[in-house]
């Protein structure tokens, strides 16, 4: 719990929500006749409404990127390190939007929703998404907002491959791309990773087939397991050394005595599967990484990402981490070789870090200089 | 670096609208002149961290690489100029990144300080020591500088290579850059610029 709110914090923020009574045709052939999405929104519109930026989430984020909900919130919003008063997204200059997306758990409509068709939860029988879907969606949340063109579109991961999505089918409604620690499709070691997380949520005998709100049961072993899985791919060896190493919690390896031990690292991860498990919904949780391992940028344009490319009309500002191995900096470094081939402009970091994908999220000096110095780059041309 | 006379000088070569590519761009003033008096389309290679992030507040498109690793990234042909200014010496293999420049790039343009000016040739021959200048002010032994040359030394280079000099000029403090290239520019120029092509 904040005992005060820091300076450079957004401060108490309150979510809000939409309502669309236009349809949204989904890439699955599906339409979703009506739905709402939870966002929230961080700093002021300006006059001529060109300091827009949207924030696009990743698999376990949510609308609330940056602030608190009240001084009882034990942790402000995910994104706490560069969205604020003097961060790289300066809520000082730019007015911030950030949805949660449609199929996700937090107030948007999902699978934990009632489907006013049935009266019945969603559950599994919620339409199945693709990253164009929420593409679209957030481009109706925009114009209801009034919002022509956003300043930029960002996003880590997930976030990442909106916010390239963005680019090819939006062109004329951003200015500049900013795709951290992503990738234009999933290797087959990440979608096997994904496969085992859901398999972990099928297994548990309190999912039902996805109809487990009708039940009242929630799958909560299954989830904590995804969510572990997911969470050690999301770290390295050396940080987890460095973090944990072999320090105990409980026991010791006494000799003529039996006082079973549990790791730290064990511990840990207990309790960031626990915790996971109680917040999020396992349908979400399955689909969230369908729409990952379904995601392929250049697909539709013969699977060549120059010829993608050639369709935005945005700059871009790619980063990615050295130690990252579920979006290594090999896959960044594809998306600015194609950006280059296809004459985009485009700006390219690689941070040296040890910890791994999760180092998006984190305030890494190097990290947080260049993100901001791009972003003040973008309010610069907005306030010239 | 205390004298940037190459880069107003080899701006006459490159096209307006061309792509051009700049390793080592530093804190991105040549490109940035570049998209102004050229309307170019510029990237810039730049591994510093200090540098990159000047290069951003500068406006340009910076790509975080390390040049000594290659080009492998970048396609045969796939840029009108590939520039080098003042970073020749800092390579680990000069000669490699010439050929990568060349391969990358239709035309080259290279810029590097001349070791054969006669105050580094002073400071060898009378004093004994390795030189260190206006220019080049750092010591032997904490100098990035590792693969020093001279004029001549680079258009011997050229030659083994079959690279063709479609033009240089040289600078000096002292001598406007016609008197040079007619008296001795191994001798008295400072800086030598370059424009290559295959």
């Amino acid at each position: 719990m904040p005992e005060s709110i820091p300076k450079n914090s957004v401060g108490l923020v309150t979510p809000q929500t939409m309502h669309f009574d236009t349809p949204l045709e989904l890439d699955s052939g599906h339409t979703l006749n009506s739905y709402e999405m939870v966002y929230e929104t961080y700093g002021e519109l300006n006059a001529d409404k060109s300091n827009a930026i949207l924030i696009c989430h990743a698999l376990s984020g949510t609308h609330h990127a940056a602030g608190y909900h009240s001084m009882e919130d034990k942790k402000p919003g995910w994104w706490e390190t560069c969205i604020g008063p003097g961060k790289p997204i300066d809520t000082n200059r730019f007015f911030v939007v950030c949805p949660n997306n449609i199929g996700g758990c937090h107030g948007s409509t999902g699978p934990n929703h009632i489907n006013p068709e049935t009266g019945k939860y969603w559950g599994p029988d919620f339409p199945p998404l693709r990253v164009r879907d929420w593409v679209r969606s957030q481009a109706c949340l925009a114009d209801k907002l009034g919002i022509d063109q956003w300043a930029a579109v960002v996003g880590g991961s997930l976030g990442g491959m909106q916010v390239m999505r963005w680019s090819l089918e939006y062109p004329e409604r951003l200015r500049h791309a900013v795709v951290i620690a992503s990738a234009m499709n999933l290797t087959a070691q990440n979608i096997a990773f994904n496969e085992v997380a859901r398999t972990a949520i099928r297994s548990d005998d309190d999912f039902n087939d996805g109809y487990f709100l009708e039940k009242d049961t929630i799958p909560r072993k299954g989830l904590a397991l995804a969510r572990m899985v997911g969470h050690l791919t999301y770290l390295t060896d050396d940080l987890m050394g460095s973090k944990f190493g072999r320090e105990l919690r409980t026991g010791d390896f006494e000799r003529g005595a039996y006082n079973p031990v549990q790791f730290q690292v064990e511990s840990y991860l207990q309790y960031q599967g626990e915790k996971f498990s109680g917040s999020f919904d396992a349908n979400t949780y399955i689909m969230l990484t369908r729409v990952l391992d379904y995601f392929d940028l250049a697909r539709e344009y013969n699977n060549d990402p120059v010829q993608a490319f050639s369709h935005a009309q945005c700059k871009f500002f790619v980063v990615s981490f050295t130690t990252d191995w579920r979006f290594s900096p090999e896959r960044s470094q594809e998306i600015k070789n194609a950006l280059i081939s296809a004459g985009k402009d485009v700006s390219y970091a690689e941070i040296e870090t040890p910890q791994g994908h999760d180092a998006f999220l984190l305030p890494i000096d190097s990290y947080i200089r260049v993100f901001n110095a791009y972003m003040q780059r973008i309010a610069g041309e907005i306030e010239s | 670096m205390s004298n940037r006379a190459d880069l107003d000088i080899l701006q006459k070569w490159i096209r307006p609208n061309s792509r051009v590519l700049d390793l080592a761009c530093g804190d991105g003033t040549l490109l940035k002149q570049l998209a102004h008096s050229r309307q170019v389309q510029g990237y810039g290679i730049e591994n510093d961290r200090e540098l990159i992030i000047a290069g951003l507040n500068n406006g340009i498109n910076v790509i975080e690489q390390n040049i000594n690793d290659g080009l492998n990234d970048f396609t045969d042909n796939s840029f009108d100029t590939v520039i080098m200014t003042q970073a020749l010496q800092v390579m680990r293999r000069p000669d490699l990144v010439l050929e990568e420049m060349l391969r990358v790039g239709k035309q080259c343009v290279v810029t590097f300080p001349n070791f054969g000016n006669w105050r580094a040739r002073w400071h060898l021959a009378v004093r004994g020591r390795m030189p260190v200048t206006k220019q080049l002010d750092l010591q032997w032994y904490n100098t990035p500088n590792i693969h020093f040359c001279t004029v001549r030394d680079f258009e011997v280079l050229c030659q083994e290579k079959g690279i063709t000099i479609l033009d240089n000029a040289m600078v000096s403090e002292q001598f406007p850059d016609r008197s040079l290239k007619q008296v001795c520019p191994n001798t008295f120029a400072e800086t030598a610029i370059y424009h290559l092509s295959k």
